[in-house]
């Protein structure tokens, strides 16, 4: 049984706790890196994070890549959407094809 | 593509067939296994994009109610109503094999099975803004999993392929013409000995022959 995460700016995820999330606020990159090791350990297999979180943490995120848990997921925050997750599943693409092929279809 | 530095002999000839046709098979099944994780990959990609676009525009839409709220309630009314929710929920994680991915499935399962139990306040001191807002975090954690699911998947199906495109173009570019260039070696070799020994035994006859008749004299 794992459980479901949302870390971020209280604010931004604080409506999640409603539907069944259990939300940790922090708005300190190195405090939310240390959040998602220890949620990992813990039977946390998705963890939500701000955008704004995600993008300073960009190399802690990189390394959970290749796992198939915990989940990391970055979602935008009150202050609006900064394109990171779209860019996250380019990076996919590219990965994969070597280079972005279906970033203009949408 | 230089030759593999072998001895020219017979044994390591077959030797090196034997891994030709091997190599050949191979990349013939990870060619064949490249293509399918592929197909399965872009289809699950167009999902992915499709899915977080709906996502991040629903997250953007509840928020915006969330804001007002916020700007209609106290503060502390609003922590005081979402400090103790009623709803919880775990997951089931179950893998499913994807041309050897393991891909990630979930299976949810909430605490409560009232619908109504996302609202874990009274509603007299809280603004409907509030009921909208949870209402929409409500109605999209159904596609915020399915995209924690697709997005996982697509990560880990990008890696696999990346795995098994090096190991095709390994396969085609380097070891298949290493092979075949060194039993093209061996093979030039062998008949060149072989020759050789013929015209060394034709040259030993006409010596003989010219020792026992003296043709010359």
């Amino acid at each position: 049984m794992y459980r479901v995460a949302a870390i971020g700016d209280r604010d931004s995820i604080y409506g999640y706790s409603a539907v069944g999330i259990e939300i940790f606020p922090t708005e300190e990159s190195q405090e939310a890196g240390r959040l998602i090791r220890r949620l990992s350990e813990n039977g946390y297999a998705v963890i939500f994070i701000t955008e704004q979180l995600a993008a300073a943490l960009q190399t802690e995120l990189d390394a959970y890549r290749d796992d198939t848990i915990p989940i990391v997921v970055p979602i935008p925050g009150l202050s609006g959407n900064t394109g990171i997750g779209m860019k996250n599943v380019s990076k996919s693409v590219e990965r994969a094809v070597g280079s972005d092929i279906i970033s203009e279809d949408y | 593509m230089p030759v593999i530095n072998v001895n020219p002999t017979r044994m390591e000839l077959t030797n090196l067939k034997r891994r030709l046709v091997m190599a050949r098979r191979g990349h013939r099944l990870l060619k064949d296994k490249r293509d399918e994780l592929m197909r399965q990959f872009l289809e699950l990609v167009r999902e992915n994009k499709k899915l977080r676009a709906r996502v991040e525009s629903t997250v953007k839409n509840a928020n915006a109610h969330m804001a007002i709220a916020r700007s209609l309630m106290q503060g502390e009314v609003l922590d005081v109503a979402l400090l103790n929710p009623k709803q919880h929920m775990v997951l089931d994680i179950e893998t499913k094999n994807v041309m050897s991915v393991m891909v990630p499935k979930f299976n949810v399962k909430f605490g409560s099975l009232n619908q109504n139990d996302i609202y874990s306040y009274g509603y007299a001191f809280t603004s409907g803004d509030l009921d909208t807002a949870v209402k929409g975090f409500y109605d999209m954690i159904a596609d915020m999993l399915r995209l924690a699911e697709v997005e996982k998947s697509c990560q880990l199906m990008a890696a696999e392929i990346e795995k098994t495109r090096r190991r095709v173009n390994a396969l085609e570019h380097v070891m298949i013409p290493q092979y075949e260039q060194t039993i093209r070696f061996i093979t030039m070799k062998l008949d060149e000995s072989e020759r050789s020994a013929t015209t060394r035994l034709m040259k030993i006859k006409d010596k003989m022959l010219e020792q026992a008749h003296h043709y010359a004299d």
